[in-house]
């Protein structure tokens, strides 16, 4: 397996001299293709900012960040653009759908930015649509459907580019555990049979279960790394 | 305390101002010109005819004035109502922290004092510098001497505008208190979380509206061309309410269609943000409707009124040579008036003039011709109707029908008309011509024509010799003003019935010199102490016409910058505001990896449709219906409209321009804020 994203030393300070605070302690660590990572931490631990920091909307302070061999914390201008068009996929915990847009039209959009040809787009959006369970809603207005249904169509957003890496920032901090459990076991599905690598921010134990291995922050640092091996789900969350 | 907290607020919500700061000002500035036209070196620089002109033209700016002030004081009030809803979420924090209305009301007092202080001071600063260019331009169009410039400023104007400005502040601070205690706190707090929905309209009733939009339009455009009938003043009226209505429907139904559109080109609305750029304009249109609509009327007046000002303006200037081929022509009444005791109205005007010590031989170079016309009250306007007289009557009915008709023997006319340089007429024995140039009485007489009237004249009767009216005159004027005049044999005139009616007398002056030609005038102006003649001199005409010139042109480009600001700055404002509405969506965007270029296209794209929409269709109204206003203004001599296109295009290019130039800037610079 190779290794798609190498996250080594990197700090992030917020504030001035006189009153400095350290988000992100020293943190490395590394992910494989195909893997499954969850980062849990209580709020404020800087699990955010470190999500931040990997998808480029944030900077570090010092250290590196390779995603796919490539030093991102350098890019800049429309080489970050291009890099978060084709390298990362997004999915946010207030879903970060365009309101104006239906279902199909959001996650077609996110290929014609990257100039896919019209008759391609038509043909990948039904199909991750299907993948996801939101064929039926393809016609409808975010505001027309429920959190989870948002949520797949995020998730179908932030897949359909083909990603190197997905970034979920608490993609089920505003579902009901129904809807949660529906969208993490689609998370599943397309690690599994995509061998699309995610790393899910959560603090959430029961969401951060369906991750291969679990990262745990506090105060900036990871403290702890658990490995699922080969158990299942059930047995890791006990 | 209150008021540290307007001015933080104010400085916060600077984009959103800035427009409508720079509005206010260029409104205070351009009411400011306009009423200190009066205080100008300019006005001791010229003759005294021409300062009467220019006292009508004040008179006429003062009640346009008015007007404007109508038409800002709805912008400010609209534009500010505007800017306290975007508010909203605010005043709900004050409300909760405990702040009374009464509190939030003066906040805003001093937000709307200090807004109208700092606009009242820049816009008149502004104004006092921009009326000195001012001033150059209208001693350029009055052909002032203005070797004397000083710098002048109007405390009588500046006065005006601060009243007025300060009476439409004082609506504003009104309306805003007004607007402040009906709305209640849940709604202040939730406004910012307005559920966003964009319906979809029924596309078989737009595409049906569209149509039908499309169909009345077109029906607009062909009556004003004239294709469908003439056109009176109900009918106008009627027009201009079909007009408005369709414009209406037309952005009505384009709104609903203007996605499908898109959606049905796949490969276009697939590429890269169209079809969020569609989308975003799907869910705005919605609520433009109406004032896309006004916008779109307001730009049509703004295109008809600086093109025909401008076009009026060539005409008469063009118009005037051939109209004034001599240097004088005078013309008195041989009917016993009021005016005119029995004695001097059995005089000709060579008699009177010679009788007055003005000797006509002396002062006129050889040549001068003096012809008589009649008239009878057995021959008013009504009884030369002929076959159609009820149908024109009351298609016409608010003519002086009683007016007698004016009748020039052939002989006579033809002298006159060889002295001017103009053609000359024959006509059989029982025949008659009759001349009119001024277009709206012409259609009159021309259906009457049409219909073979014959005229009744010492018990014989004649018949037209032409099936319309023709060209022609006896008296100079400054334009085509000949409301009718006929032409009958020589013979018509024996038998009694017709009585001397006006005398005409047109010559050249032997003086040269432009102060004997007015010493001249002078002489003859005392001649006329006894009793009234009418001096028509080429001079008076230039000055008159000048004179007309100018303020056509002053009216136009006031109505038209202050319509143009107004349509301009209301656009400017939603689209700003709705930028902020929008951040989020762009930096969705953002997130996705679309391009900043790829953004800045997007919303270039967004706000430039927004602009140029409602400009295209008054485009296309004005194209239809300027050529409607020449026509009702009678301009026949039609000069080339390709200057006044120009300028009326470039006017607009610059100021609309400009505004979209700003809104694109403060959009961008809104959206790409972290």
């Amino acid at each position: 397996m190779s290794m798609i994203l190498c996250v080594s030393n990197i700090e992030k300070y917020y504030g001035n001299k006189g009153s400095m605070t350290k988000a992100i302690d020293n943190i490395s660590f590394q992910v494989q293709s195909g893997e499954f990572v969850g980062i849990m931490g209580a709020s404020g631990s800087g699990k955010t900012t470190l999500l931040n920091c990997i998808s480029t909307i944030d900077r570090v302070t010092s250290g590196e960040i390779l995603v796919g061999g490539r030093d991102i914390t350098r890019l800049r201008g429309n080489a970050l653009n291009k890099f978060r068009r084709e390298e990362l996929g997004f999915v946010f915990q207030d879903f970060h759908l365009l309101d104006t847009l239906t279902v199909y039209e959001n996650i077609a959009l996110a290929l014609s930015i990257r100039h896919v040809s019209p008759r391609e787009i038509h043909k990948r959006v039904l199909q991750s649509a299907q993948k996801l369970g939101i064929s039926e809603i393809l016609n409808k207005y975010p505001y027309q459907i429920s959190g989870g249904e948002k949520q797949r169509t995020a998730s179908a957003r932030a897949l359909i580019g083909g990603p190197k890496l997905i970034l979920a920032d608490e993609p089920t901090g505003a579902l009901d555990s129904r809807a949660s459990r529906m969208l993490l076991d689609c998370f599943s599905q397309i690690n599994q049979e995509l061998g699309a690598t995610i790393l899910m921010v959560t603090h959430d134990a029961f969401t951060a279960s369906y991750a291969s291995r679990i990262l745990f922050i506090k105060d900036g640092r990871i403290f702890t790394e658990v490995r699922r091996g080969t158990e299942d789900r059930k047995s890791f969350f006990n | 305390m209150l008021f540290k907290l307007s001015l933080r607020n104010l400085r916060k919500s600077v984009q959103d101002y800035t427009i409508y700061f720079l509005t206010l000002v260029l409104g205070v500035a351009i009411f400011y010109v306009f009423n200190a036209l009066d205080s100008q070196g300019v006005m001791q620089a010229v003759s005294a005819s021409t300062r009467e002109i220019i006292k009508l033209m004040l008179t006429m700016l003062a009640g346009v004035s008015v007007f404007v002030s109508v038409i800002l004081g709805f912008l400010i009030i609209y534009a500010n109502n505007f800017l306290i809803r975007k508010r909203k979420k605010e005043f709900g924090v004050y409300m909760t922290l405990g702040m009374s209305r009464g509190s939030i009301s003066r906040i805003l007092l001093g937000e709307t004092a200090a807004i109208g202080l700092v606009s009242l001071a820049v816009g008149l600063l502004i104004g006092v510098f921009a009326s000195q260019l001012m001033s150059i331009l209208v001693a350029k169009m009055f052909e002032a001497d203005m070797t004397s410039y000083t710098f002048v400023f109007s405390p009588r104007a500046a006065g005006k505008t601060v009243i007025y400005f300060g009476i439409m502040y004082l609506l504003v601070i009104f309306f805003n208190a007004a607007a402040i205690s009906r709305y209640k706190l849940l709604d202040l707090l939730t406004a910012g979380r307005k559920n966003e929905q964009a319906p979809m309209k029924n596309p078989l009733l737009s595409g049906i509206l569209f149509v039908l939009s499309l169909g009345i339009l077109i029906y607009c455009y062909l009556s004003v061309l004239g294709l469908l009938g003439t056109v009176n003043r109900t009918r106008v009226l009627i027009l201009i309410g079909l007009g408005c209505l369709g414009t209406f429907l037309f952005f009505w139904s384009l709104s609903g269609l203007m996605l499908r559109i898109a959606q049905a080109g796949k490969s276009f609305y697939l590429r890269e943000l169209n079809l969020f750029v569609f989308r975003q304009m799907n869910s705005r249109i919605n609520t433009m409707v109406c004032s896309m609509t006004v916008i779109c009327l307001m730009l049509f007046l703004t295109i008809g009124v600086l093109s025909c000002g401008v076009s009026i303006n060539q005409s008469l200037t063009a118009e005037l040579e051939s109209m004034t081929p001599r240097d004088v022509c005078i013309s008195k009444s041989l009917e016993t008036t009021k005016n005119q005791s029995e004695e001097d109205a059995g005089k000709n005007i060579v008699t009177y003039l010679l009788q007055q010590g003005f000797d006509p031989d002396l002062a006129f170079q050889d040549g001068y011709t003096e012809v008589i016309t009649y008239a009878t009250p057995n021959l008013t306007w009504e009884d030369t109707l002929g076959p159609v007289k009820e149908q024109v009557m009351e298609q016409f009915s608010m003519l002086n029908w009683s007016q007698r008709e004016e009748l020039i023997p052939l002989s006579q006319y033809n002298k006159m008309a060889s002295c001017y340089g103009i053609p000359t007429y024959e006509l059989g024995e029982n025949e008659y011509v009759l001349l009119c140039t001024f277009d709206s009485m012409k259609v009159i007489r021309d259906i009457s024509l049409q219909a073979k009237a014959s005229l009744q004249v010492n018990g014989r009767s004649y018949i037209p010799k032409y099936a319309e009216c023709q060209e022609g005159y006896v008296n100079m004027s400054s334009s085509r003003s000949t409301l009718g005049l006929y032409i009958l044999p020589d013979s018509a005139f024996e038998g009694g019935e017709l009585l001397p009616y006006c005398g005409y007398l047109a010559a050249d002056y032997k003086a040269k010199a432009m102060e004997e030609m007015l010493d001249m005038e002078e002489q003859l102006a005392k001649a006329s102490d006894h009793t009234p003649l009418y001096v028509v001199t080429k001079q008076t005409l230039r000055e008159s016409s000048v004179g007309i010139s100018a303020i056509m042109t002053f009216i136009a480009l006031y109505l038209g910058i202050i319509f143009l600001i107004s349509s301009a700055a209301i656009l400017a404002l939603k689209e700003l505001s709705d930028s902020s509405d929008n951040r989020d969506r762009y930096r969705i965007l953002r997130e996705m990896g679309a391009d900043q270029a790829m953004i800045r296209k997007a919303l270039f794209r967004q706000i430039g449709i927004f602009f140029l929409l409602p400009l295209s269709l008054a485009f296309i109204h004005s194209l239809f219906g300027v050529q409607f206003v020449n026509r009702m203004l009678v301009i026949i001599n039609q000069v080339s409209q390709l200057g006044s296109i120009l300028f009326t295009a470039g006017f607009i290019l610059l100021i609309y321009g400009a505004y979209f130039l700003a809104t694109y800037q403060g959009s961008r610079r809104i959206i790409e804020e972290e």
